[in-house]
């Protein structure tokens, strides 16, 4: 492992050995439904609360990972990982059923990729075999959480995303597998100036491009390095900015830009507005999708940058601008 | 390059993809389902004066609790929050609409309890109105006593 220019790092055997996700109704209709292990037929995911639904969508994805990695529980070393609850209430609560050593993090929906940084620093460091990184968000622990209750009949704006239900656990290893986690970046809080809780795809847009413009400078690489560049839940005007911002910065990623908020959902036939957000959607593409994509070899490297509205409804409410974060990380496939 | 260019960067592209929210499709649809519910209520009112032969003060809170009643049902089933997204103001401004504030708050909160939950939860969305409606009874209040002894 070493330092890259001012904000990256490139990993040396950091490798993701298995994963499991599991998802809601929703998610299982959308366009790449099939790719996720498990679904639940309701947001309440066989419990009582959503705060209990959403740590069955978590424990469900770990046990997942863990299956299909032929490990057992106490194989596993230490656990990485955070949801959008206050103090992190879910990853919390559901690890107090699990002997592993755990490290709760908070990044707002960039944890998906934060947790994955953190996990494979302690990797190439040493510090074990198996360490797993989780992340989950449940539409309606955030909707109360960060907006209103469920059924309110407010009226949402054409900027609002969807919240996505659902959870993505990784295991990474220092063994070789077929998918290598090799470089990361780390984001700067950026400020967009805006402060509207309704419309965060274009709040996070900044931060994401300010990422993605440092990662090809620390590197010194252009973006055709890539097969596939995604971002964690700008979604349908957030995209636009993006691309928009990188265009003043002379950065072409119109041909392989894609953004997981618009991938996770079918914008035109359900109803989720702008497209997905939530730390689900960013963990339920990377390992559902782009993993499953990297292992049979359709892609072969993969910048994923999940972006996190760092939201505080009272400093909104103080009429504080909302600041932002994003974070990448690069996915390869390894050849034989 | 400095902070105050990567600022200007950031403007003029988030400047360039604002999002316009559909303002007259909005207030049309709003003007037309709100309309409807009013003309729902003028029917339950006219029902308890002319059918039931009842006061006019005692039929009109009638009205308004069917009105509530039946707003906070459909907020139960599921149903509220869809018609709230199509109609917008159409749904929230009338009574049905505090109606719905009310019960999808107790139905959110309803985990924690009755006491913490339900009912320190239920005002949440509506306390704001009744602020506004208290605040304002009083100056509306003050206005019309005063004009009637000044006339």
């Amino acid at each position: 492992m070493r330092k890259v220019g001012k904000n990256s790092v490139a990993f040396d055997n950091v490798f993701l050995h298995s994963w499991g996700t599991s998802c809601g109704p929703k998610e299982k209709e959308g366009p790449i439904g099939t790719y996720f292990d498990v679904s639940f037929n309701d947001l309440y995911c066989d419990e009582k609360t959503w705060e209990t639904a959403e740590m069955n969508l978590m424990r469900t994805a770990l046990v997942e990972a863990i299956r299909k990695g032929n490990l057992s529980i106490s194989e596993v070393e230490l656990a990485v990982g955070g949801d959008l609850n206050n103090q992190i209430a879910v990853s919390n609560y559901l690890m107090n059923d699990f002997p592993i050593p755990f490290i709760g993090i908070y990044g707002a929906c960039s944890t998906a990729v934060l947790s994955l940084i953190n996990a494979s620093t302690f990797i190439d460091s040493g510090y074990g075999k198996y360490i797993a990184c989780m992340t989950s968000s449940h539409n309606s622990t955030s909707e109360r959480q960060f907006r209103y209750p469920t059924e309110y009949g407010g009226q949402r704006p054409p900027s609002i995303t969807t919240t996505v239900t659902g959870s993505g656990v990784g295991i990474l290893t220092n063994k070789k597998t077929e998918i290598r986690i090799s470089k990361a970046t780390i984001g700067c809080v950026t400020s967009s100036g805006e402060n509207d809780a309704n419309d965060m795809g274009r709040t996070m847009a900044p931060a994401a491009s300010m990422t993605l413009k440092q990662h090809l400078e620390d590197f010194k690489i252009s973006p055709d390095e890539y097969d596939l560049i995604v971002t964690g839940d700008l979604s349908l005007y957030g995209s636009k900015v993006f691309k928009d911002i990188l265009k003043e910065y002379k950065i072409d990623v119109e041909n392989n830009y894609q953004d997981c908020g618009l991938m996770i959902y079918d914008l035109q036939n359900q109803d989720v507005i702008a497209g997905g957000s939530g730390c689900g959607c960013a963990s339920l593409v990377m390992y559902g999708y782009i993993c499953s994509l990297l292992r049979s070899k359709k892609l072969k490297k993969v910048l994923v940058i999940a972006t996190g509205a760092l939201l505080n409804p009272v400093m909104v409410a103080q009429g504080k601008e909302i600041p932002s974060i994003a974070h990448a990380v690069c996915l390869e496939g390894v050849s034989e | 390059m400095n902070r105050n260019d990567e600022k200007q960067i950031f403007k003029k592209a988030l400047d360039n993809n604002k999002v316009k929210r559909p303002v007259l499709k909005n207030t049309l649809k709003a003007f037309l389902v709100g309309g409807i519910i009013s003309v729902i209520a003028e029917a339950f009112l006219s029902f308890y004066l002319e059918v039931l032969g009842l006061d006019k003060d005692i039929s009109s809170s009638l009205m308004s609790i069917t009105m509530v009643f039946i707003a906070s049902l459909l907020t139960g089933l599921g149903v509220y929050d869809r018609l709230g997204q199509f109609s917008g103001a159409g749904t929230i401004v009338p009574i049905t609409g505090f109606s719905n504030s009310m019960t999808s708050s107790a139905l959110e909160s309803k985990s924690e309890g009755l006491i913490l939950g339900v009912m320190t939860n239920m005002f949440k969305l509506a306390g704001a109105i009744i602020v506004a409606g208290v605040v304002s009874a009083f100056v509306a209040g003050n206005i019309i006593y005063l004009i009637g002894i000044l006339v």
